[in-house]
């Protein structure tokens, strides 16, 4: 290593900081487009859904417990459990299941 | 006022599957980061200016790698642009009422986590909802960073890989539900997931990295959707 690591941390905070800041200053008003708005509407649900499957599968030890707690998940969320209760049971089955998948830990 | 208040204290409540699995996931940067030659003052620092995950764990390769600044910067630039696609929806969602300086802070706050229960709140946003999940999911990103840089076996490796479903599972929490009402949503959700998997199983499309993944998925499908279903009334949606 050779740079700075303080200048490095500054550039990368700064590129980030400017991504994030600049549709959100840039675009105050409300966007009147039927096309962009409904666009916009649709984006959180597919970015979530890409971000979640398959990654939910190699987040943990194992695919088996990731798969488990994937399946735990979808049911509690369908029933409308709230976003605590999904992600703590989540976390459990995947500690419950790799206590049984040999060869884990 | 009051309406701040509770806004503020439902984003604490929210927040704290977002701590969890921020502790777990940076915990392993933290890790990484000593392996890489930073103290433990540096790593934390990089968390708490930064905020985000893949950018953190690229630009440590970059550091190990003696990489120029103007690569770090651009490197940060491709895999963080998906945080501007964040922002567009997200700067139509926040509530017109709210002075111009909120959105200075809830830029720097919009994490993929804290953009995805955020945005899909009914009705229009409160930026102290925003201020409630930070203040909870913050601490664990740094603490965790801290934890991992000082002791990597401070927790033992069962208790990471169970937390590290926690931030997953908080999405599903987020989009099942309105699923569940709107069958056309439902459709768009198992689709995305369908092309997701498909872009880690096909040999060209497993090429492209996570984050130009979510772009591209995201400018495809919710393109294609807004386009063959535009939504009448999306203001105030739900």
């Amino acid at each position: 290593m050779s740079g700075n690591v303080y200048i490095y941390i500054l550039v990368m905070a700064g590129v980030t900081y400017l991504i994030r800041l600049m549709p959100l200053t840039l675009i105050r008003k409300e966007i009147n487009n039927v096309y962009i708005k409904s666009f916009l509407y649709y984006v959180p649900y597919v970015t979530l859904a890409v971000m979640t499957f398959p990654a939910i599968l190699g987040a943990t030890a194992t695919i088996w417990s990731g798969l488990a707690g994937f399946i735990v998940a979808v049911l509690l969320a369908y029933r409308g459990g709230n976003l605590f209760k999904v992600s703590l049971l989540a976390c459990l089955t995947v500690f419950i299941i790799e206590l049984f998948v040999p060869g884990v830990h | 006022m009051n309406n701040n208040i509770t806004n503020w204290k439902n984003g604490i409540k929210d927040g704290i599957p977002i701590c969890l699995g921020y502790f777990a996931v940076s915990f392993t940067f933290g890790i990484l980061a000593k392996g890489a030659g930073l103290t433990p003052f540096q790593a934390v620092l990089m968390s708490a200016t930064n905020f985000t995950s893949a950018g953190q764990f690229a630009a440590l390769g970059l550091i190990g790698a003696s990489a120029t600044y103007m690569e770090m910067a651009i490197t940060q630039l491709v895999i963080n642009m998906r945080y501007f696609l964040m922002s567009c929806a997200l700067s139509q969602k926040l509530d017109p009422r709210a002075a111009f300086p909120h959105r200075f802070l809830v830029a720097f706050g919009n994490s993929d986590e804290i953009f995805g229960l955020s945005v899909c709140k009914e009705g229009k946003l409160n930026p102290f909802y925003n201020y409630g999940l930070f203040i909870v999911a913050m601490p664990g990103w740094a603490l965790g960073t801290l934890c991992g840089t000082v002791s990597g076996s401070l927790l033992p490796e069962r208790m990471i890989s169970a937390l590290s479903i926690a931030l997953y599972a908080m999405f599903i929490a987020v989009i099942i539900p309105p699923a569940k009402v709107n069958k056309l949503l439902a459709g768009i959700i198992i689709l995305s997931m369908i092309t997701s998997l498909l872009f880690t199983q096909v040999s060209i499309l497993s090429l492209v990295t996570p984050g130009f993944k979510i772009i591209i998925l995201t400018v495809l499908i919710a393109g294609i959707a807004a386009f063959l279903f535009p939504v009448k009334e999306v203001a105030n949606e739900r």
